[in-house]
């Protein structure tokens, strides 16, 4: 019959003090093909994974220019993530004719979440379903986020969402304490290989990839992709063999949907589908 | 000049004109006149009297005109007075907003100074101008600036600027006697040169006078004082006598 | 109180000369640098010249604020071009979105006179000029502005353009060579100068070529 009472639409609490509609928007996020996030004192590199939803098509883009000093790379629902990415980019050319100079990071990531929030309390919207890292430069340095469809942001020095993210995020904490002092070439090598880890053995190239820098005196800009072919071969991130010894199946992630949780039984975990639905 | 010829402002008067019963700034009420500003070694100076003229009445005697904005700006205002502190307003609000988000951004002198801009053009593409032309002075990140804006929104920077009768009377002085490198002291001398002028030849000026100054480490608007002036000249006391064609 | 000032006008003229000239292969945009309103001049060093897009310089004489604002709404609307296309505006496509956007005005115009210079998508030199509601023409040279006046008769002279009336339309770029051209401009502007009390202090001049963007100045009479 049914599974849950308490999930039909998102102003509607579980006794258990949980907002089912936020939740699904979060899954959309982790179904979506992985991004990756990190930055230096002085850089940021963003990176994704980009899949095709058919042999016959051609994939989605990921990553997003805003600014000269801001850039989004997404997961989750890539349609959403462009009225989002739009939206930023108005903000960002409003403030610079008010102001001429440009918007604080921090202050636009705020003003997404918020905008964020606003539908998990409308009875007549729908959360984002669509997860932004978001990097950017401005008075006080680089800056990486994360926006996530609860209207929820966190600040991060390296980061990664989407599917698989949890095998990224594993190398990212294994290595990000030597990040803040790294050279722009070896945010990008370490971004390459973090990308690699959520292929799962599938050979890294630069035709199922995306990366783009910002950085002082470098405005944003996603890299060409013979650039990127390139530093694949420099930093030799091949990847093809088996993936690292007891990498988890990526699947526990932090939401805890692991106990009978009336949560999406109906799907299975999203790691093992390859490609999501949502993604299309 | 003949721009009002050029120009289609005949159609906008009659515009204004047939509004009986608007709320619009046609015409000023309680006025300051000049302000000076200029940039110094260390960074800006503003100078401007405390008079506020009712037309051509002297109503008020303790006008300040001068005022911080924030850690890093200082406006000085002539025009009206009103619209001025209705100008405060808006800035305080700005600052205190930007304040707010306390994430260790600022705006800075350039930033307000636009800001200031758009407020005042935007007002004027409403035929409702704010009638004040504004001095904007200020120091961020060791950068110097120091820019005006008027009630249509032209605006522009310069190392000495100054506002009314200060450009007539006080720009030449500046334009001849201004360095780059002028101390504190040399330059507050510089500032009461041209107040000493436009004190004696603009007849809305008052002898009780402020100095504001902004740096790195902060604002200082200094306490009212008067210039020593001489009136005992020969052409002061009798002005008539030699002037031949004159009344 | 008996009203004491002129009525208001949301416009005033703060002056100023622009000439652009299209050659074979290059683009020379110069103006003053003076700003003025009527008798005074408010700043010596006030540049007229902005860059819109790779291949496209505008210079803009008129209303100060008005041409500001048009300068923002222009460089506003080539970013949102750049998002949605993944390039730089043609010179012909900005002079078109130009148009669009003073006529958008045409009821209470800016009080703006542009040339528009640059170079077309075969690298040949380009200039627009503009009325302050719109029409626009392409042409091989032009001159707007207080000083412009002073400036047209002796381009026309200089440069003898084909008449655009002429079947089948010739060319109208000029046969001048980069450097000729640049002289002719500073002699104009040192003409216009003597003449002119809305055209002085420095000449800012921009050279577009295959090279990209350079910047030449000169200094002009300061009375």
């Amino acid at each position: 019959m049914f599974r849950n009472q308490y999930d039909t639409d998102v102003t509607t609490w579980s006794p258990a003090g949980r907002l089912f509609q936020v939740e699904y928007a979060m899954e959309a996020v982790k179904q979506g093909s992985a991004a990756i996030g990190l930055r230096s004192k002085t850089h940021v590199v963003l990176a994704s994974v980009n899949k095709a939803s058919s042999e016959l098509s051609s994939y989605q883009k990921k990553i997003f220019k805003v600014d000269d000093h801001i850039g989004v790379a997404i997961a989750g629902l890539t349609a959403d993530g462009r009225v989002l990415s739009r939206y930023m980019r108005n903000e960002c050319i409003n403030y610079s004719y008010t102001y001429e100079s440009p918007l604080p990071v921090g202050r636009l990531v705020v003003q997404l979440a918020d905008k964020a929030q606003v539908c998990t309390q409308r009875s007549w919207k729908r959360p984002y379903g669509v997860g932004l890292l978001v990097g950017g430069l401005d008075e006080s340095g680089a800056h990486l986020y994360y926006n996530c469809p609860s209207g929820n942001y966190f600040e991060y020095q390296a980061f990664a969402i989407g599917s698989r993210s949890q095998a990224a995020k594993t190398y990212l904490e294994r290595k990000f304490e030597g990040f803040m002092d790294s050279s722009r070439e070896n945010l990008i090598k370490d971004a390459l290989f973090a990308l690699r880890e959520t292929l799962q053995g599938e050979k890294l190239t630069s035709a199922i990839c995306t990366i783009a820098v910002l950085g002082v005196g470098e405005a944003f800009h996603i890299l060409d992709q013979e650039t990127v072919q390139g530093l694949i071969n420099e930093f030799e991130v091949v990847g093809e063999e088996p993936p690292a010894p007891a990498d988890e199946p990526a699947a526990p992630d932090q939401a805890g949907d692991a106990e009978p949780s009336p949560a999406p039984a109906d799907q299975g975990p999203p790691a093992d589908q390859g490609i999501a639905p949502m993604d299309i | 000049m003949n721009v009002a010829d050029s120009s289609p402002a005949p159609a906008m008067n009659n515009l204004l004109a047939s509004n009986a019963d608007s709320q619009r700034t046609l015409y000023p009420y309680v006025t300051g006149t000049s302000v000076v500003g200029i940039k110094y070694k260390d960074g800006i100076l503003l100078a401007a009297d405390m008079g506020g003229s009712y037309g051509s009445t002297l109503r008020y005697k303790t006008v300040e005109r001068l005022k911080s904005v924030g850690k890093h700006s200082i406006i000085g205002a002539s025009g009206e007075i009103s619209d001025f502190q209705e100008i405060m307003r808006y800035l305080d609000e700005l600052i205190l907003y930007d304040n707010m988000w306390d994430d260790g951004n600022s705006l800075g002198p350039k930033e307000v100074h636009n800001y200031l801009t758009r407020v005042m053009y935007n007002r004027r593409n409403k035929f409702n101008p704010l009638w004040n032309s504004l001095v904007l002075g200020g120091v961020k990140n060791g950068q110097k600036y120091l820019g005006t804006v008027n009630m249509i929104g032209v605006h522009y920077e310069d190392d000495h600027v100054a506002t009314g009768f200060g450009n007539h009377l006080a720009r030449p002085i500046l334009r001849d006697e201004w360095h780059e490198n002028l101390t504190f002291e040399e330059g507050v001398k510089l500032l009461e040169k041209c107040m000493r002028v436009l004190l004696y030849r603009d007849r809305s000026a008052v002898n009780k006078l402020q100095i504001a100054r902004i740096t790195q480490d902060g604002v200082k608007v200094f306490p009212p004082y008067s210039l020593k002036t001489f009136w005992n000249f020969n052409a002061f006391q009798n002005p008539t006598v030699g002037a031949e064609g004159s009344w | 109180m008996t009203k004491q000032q002129a009525n208001w006008s949301p416009y005033d003229n703060n002056g100023g000369t622009c000439v652009a000239i299209a050659g074979a292969d290059y683009c020379v945009i110069a103006a003053d640098t003076r700003m003025s309103t009527g008798y005074n001049i408010l700043t010596r060093d006030y540049s007229k010249i902005i860059q819109l897009a790779d291949k496209s310089v505008m210079a803009s004489s008129g209303f100060q604020a008005d041409v500001r604002a048009l300068q923002k709404v222009l460089a506003a609307r080539h970013l949102i071009y750049q998002h949605q296309h993944n390039k730089q505006m043609s010179c012909p496509a900005m002079a078109q979105l130009l148009s669009n956007t003073l006529y958008y005005k045409r009821f209470f115009p800016y009080y703006a006179f542009n040339v528009l210079g640059g170079l077309d998508s075969e690298g040949k030199g380009c200039v627009f000029t503009y009325d302050a509601v719109g029409s626009y023409e392409r042409v091989g040279y032009s001159s707007q502005g207080s000083g412009s006046t002073l400036i047209t008769p002796f381009l026309d002279n200089q440069l003898k353009s084909p008449s655009p009336l002429l079947l089948p339309a010739k060319d109208a770029v000029t046969p001048l060579s980069e450097s000729e051209a640049i002289d002719l401009v500073k002699t104009c502007f040192a003409s216009a100068t003597e003449r002119d009390i809305y055209t002085g202090d420095k000449l800012e001049i921009v050279i577009l070529n295959a090279s990209g963007l350079r910047r030449e100045y000169m200094e002009l009479r300061k009375d």
